[in-house]
């Protein structure tokens, strides 16, 4: 069967009623969720995952697909109105999303990151379709030290994107390795670092962390700023919609914005956040209208909402092909496949077709219904942020305690939840950023698995890491990932990163 | 739409508790897993044959099953409606976790079901026989890399009787220990590794696509529909049988624990757990009583042997 006839077939899939529910659901709720500010996809996720084990696993992950998709559409909301992102790859749309929304031009840009989101969704979504299957066959190629090398280059891209502190950024990452040594060996079967306490020897949950560091770190923080915060809504003014110029001026950076994101989110080490700044930096340099530029330009947002969206579905590529999780989100699908005995990998196309093909016919149809739901409603979705802070940042608190709970239904959890959280304000507080520590406890574990079952086959030979040209070709590439943004720095073009990294939330 | 969140969530953690229940089964792993597709088909079963009119599943996963099981010791002593799924990872867990908690702080009630490990090479390997692989293990055992789950497992404890049976000193083997089926099974395929180990469900499916090739099965006699020989007719005397157990609570009385053999007896025979074996593929292997205690306590013993052997038990 060719991938077009999968596609349809999906498609037949994902129309079943009680499917294309599901997807109404996960795009309601993650653009819900990307528009309020500490809960991201990931969180809802987590907190889903327990009550959908019931449910079918098409339905479930269809439903968690829409979650994410829906993320990346609703967090650019609130940076261009609040200009508080309300995800990490909205922060840069934040930089002349606000500045558009002050000039009362916030409806033309709200539009732009909608369509901009769409139509990236959408290509995207297609390239995972065509491209994904012929990934597959190159993963078995994918032995330890080839997916040891991907994770030296997803430190480094990581580690290097967190600005002019590349410092804070490895100890935050440093953070998270100490944590991640926690629990059972899995290579000897030894306990490492559980003191003897045995809720500790199956390490630290990767949801307890990101919901206590981003959810509990981010409501102290706001409490403890107290009426000091900043809380302005800005009214939409003017015309809702956009006007021939600002059509001319998106669509080019929508397209550039798609093919920066997509290959980078499905670069096992990409994210969405990086594919944003490069995208932002690319536009900046392109642009006919220079001056605009830090005082609302239309491109800087189309280009790096573009490239979050694209870069939401380039993750489901090493997630679907190689059972690679890239981000939070996608670590907690992965355990969403795990609960129904489903690996994903590279048998996971030929062994549950059905599911994978619905799943990406889903996509498409999430990618319609998030369009019809985000234009019309821009202006809900704006009386949404009128919510007082204190009741918000309660509900955040419930819902967070709430989904630790229910995930885990132990005291010695919501200590570590608390404790967490605690770790997380103190870390706001002088300036380290949160997502590295939640890479750290993701990625760590993994790439000295890797190293280890390596250096097992080599039989203790280290020269057997580069041997295969897949790793030593990673590895290369990680090299210049890491000297690059040096030389980029010493030039002075260094400074984009740097503010963004200090605006990071 | 922050009511409609906190509504929906509300509600699904106050439905996840159920009512009173008749039998409430521990199934000390994650969902999905082998223990807890165990505990999940019990639950059908019982109450679907009339042994129970309600039947509660809990989830308590974590570090072998002994972090579920140290809870069931203390949570339920004495309680005749609490039972808990193990199995033949467990007893091997207990040892390598030092867990304050065994098997002997439980009652252990029945065998139920159980599965044999199977051996593969890719297709492409040199090796073709079980024969062939021996000799290779003797020659140089750390050039021999074996793929399975996680150490100190039934796969782990697999290899290393292989080696002592072959003569090799078990603390040589290159055994790489892998989270999940699958991510094993990618290693396999891929001949990253010289051989594979696992339940033979596992591997099954690329058996018969031809992309693995058995090479034996642990089993003590041939199994039906395999066309595999056994480790015994490869001349190493091994057998292993990856079990699974029901048990229930400590301090019970004697009639207590009658009952609910009764009622794990009657499961057992009943038409409703045959067709739940058959569909999910796995052996029968019932065994309650002295007969269980009996091979219960030689598991132990020999596992305790192995672990110690393979250098993960001191």
């Amino acid at each position: 069967m060719s991938t077009f006839e999968f596609l349809l077939q999906g498609m037949l899939v994902a129309c079943q009623p009680m499917n294309l529910l599901y997807a109404l659901i996960g795009v309601t709720l993650g653009t819900a969720v990307g528009v309020l500010p500490g809960i991201g996809p990931a969180l809802t996720v987590a907190l889903l995952l327990p009550v959908t084990y019931k449910l079918d696993p098409a339905g479930s992950l269809i439903m968690f697909a829409g979650i994410y998709y829906g993320g990346m559409y609703g967090g650019s909301t609130t940076s261009i109105l609040l200009n508080t992102p309300g995800e990490s790859a909205s922060i840069v749309t934040a930089l002349e999303g606000n500045k558009m929304a002050r000039a009362g031009r916030g409806g033309p840009a709200l539009a732009t990151a909608a369509i901009g989101s769409f139509v990236a969704g959408l290509i995207a979504t297609l390239l995972l379709a065509f491209i994904a299957p012929s990934i597959v066959k190159l993963a078995l190629v994918f032995g330890p030290r080839e997916y040891f090398a991907l994770m030296v280059l997803a430190f480094v891209t990581v580690s290097s994107a967190f600005g002019d502190s590349t410092l804070r950024g490895l100890t935050s990452l440093f953070i998270g390795f100490a944590l991640a040594i926690i629990g059972i060996d899995q290579q000897t079967g030894q306990a490492r670092m559980s003191f003897g306490v045995p809720d500790l020897l199956d390490g630290i949950e990767v949801t307890t962390l990101a919901v206590a560091m981003f959810a509990i770190g981010e409501t102290l923080y706001i409490a403890a700023q107290g009426s000091r915060a900043p809380d302005k809504v800005e009214a939409v003014k003017g015309s809702l919609w956009m006007n021939a110029q600002d059509w001319a001026r998106s669509w080019k950076p929508w397209l550039r914005g798609t093919f920066i994101g997509f290959p980078i989110g499905a670069m096992p080490a990409g994210g969405a956040e990086i594919g944003t700044f490069l995208s932002y930096a690319t536009e900046k340099r392109l642009t006919k209208h220079p001056e605009e530029f830090g005082n609302g330009a239309i491109e800087g947002v189309a280009g790096p909402e573009a490239a979050n969206n694209a870069s939401a579905a380039g993750t489901l590529v090493p997630l679907l092909t190689l059972g690679l999780p890239t981000t939070a989100t996608a670590a907690i699908m992965l355990a969403g496949f795990q609960q129904y005995g489903l690996q994903p990998g590279p048998l996971l196309f030929a062994t549950n077709p059905q599911l994978v093909w619905g799943l990406i016919a889903s996509l498409l149809i999430a990618n319609f219904m998030l369009l019809v739901l985000n234009l019309p409603m821009i202006g809900l979705w704006v009386r949404l942020l009128t919510i007082p802070r204190p009741w918000l940042y309660a509900g955040i608190l419930l819902f967070a305690t709430l989904g630790t709970i229910g995930a885990n239904p132990s005291v010695f959890e919501l200590g570590m939840l608390l404790a967490f959280g605690l770790l997380g304000f103190i870390m706001r507080i002088f300036g380290y950023p949160i997502a590295p520590v939640v890479v750290g406890l993701i990625l760590g574990p993994l790439a000295e698995q890797q190293l280890r079952r390596a250096l097992a086959i080599s039989q203790g030979d280290p020269t057997a890491l580069v041997m295969s040209p897949v790793a030593a070709v990673l590895l290369a590439v990680a090299a210049a990932a890491l000297i690059i943004p040096l030389i980029l720095r010493a030039r002075g073009r260094g400074q984009v990163l740097a503010q963004l990294a200090a605006s990071e939330d | 739409m922050k009511h409609f969140i906190l509504g929906s969530i509300l509600a699904a953690a106050i439905a996840l508790p159920a009512s009173a229940a008749d039998y409430t089964i521990i199934a000390p792993a994650n969902p999905g897993g082998g223990w807890d597709q165990t505990a999940r088909s019990l639950q059908t079963v019982m109450q679907d044959e009339g042994i129970s009119s309600s039947v509660q599943v809990q989830n308590v996963p974590g570090a072998g099953g002994t972090i579920g099981l140290a809870q069931f010791a203390s949570q339920s002593a004495g309680n005749p409606n609490a039972l808990i799924v193990g199995g033949y990872v467990m007893v091997g867990a207990i040892l390598t976790n030092k867990s304050p908690v065994s098997l002997a702080d439980v009652t252990p009630i029945a065998r139920l079901t159980g599965e044999y490990e199977a051996i593969v090479v890719p297709a492409s390997s040199p090796i073709q026989t079980m024969g062939d692989l021996v000799e290779a293990l003797k020659k140089d055992p750390g050039a021999v890399s074996w793929a399975g789950g996680s150490a100190g497992g039934t796969d782990h404890i697999a290899v290393g009787l292989i080696a002592k049976a072959a003569g090799v000193d078990p603390t040589k083997i290159n055994y790489v220990a892998y989270s999940g089926g699958g991510e094993a099974l990618a290693a396999i395929l891929g001949s990253q590794v010289t051989a594979g180990i696992s339940g033979y469900g596992e591997f099954e499916s690329q058996v018969k696509a031809g992309t693995l090739r058995l090479l034996a099965v642990t089993s003590a006699e041939r199994l039906e529909g395999i066309d595999a020989p056994t480790l015994k007719e490869a001349g190493l005397d091994v057998v292993v049988e990856n079990w699974r157990m029901i048990a229930a609570a400590p301090g019970l009385t004697d009639e207590q624990k009658a009952a609910v053999t009764a009622d794990i007896e009657k499961l057992a025979k009943s038409a409703g757990w045959q067709e739940m074996l058959k569909t999910k593929g796995w052996q029968d292997t019932y065994l309650s009583g002295p007969a269980f205690q009996e091979q219960l306590a030689k598991d132990i013993s020999a596992t305790q042997g192995i672990l110690k052997d393979i250098g993960l038990v001191q």
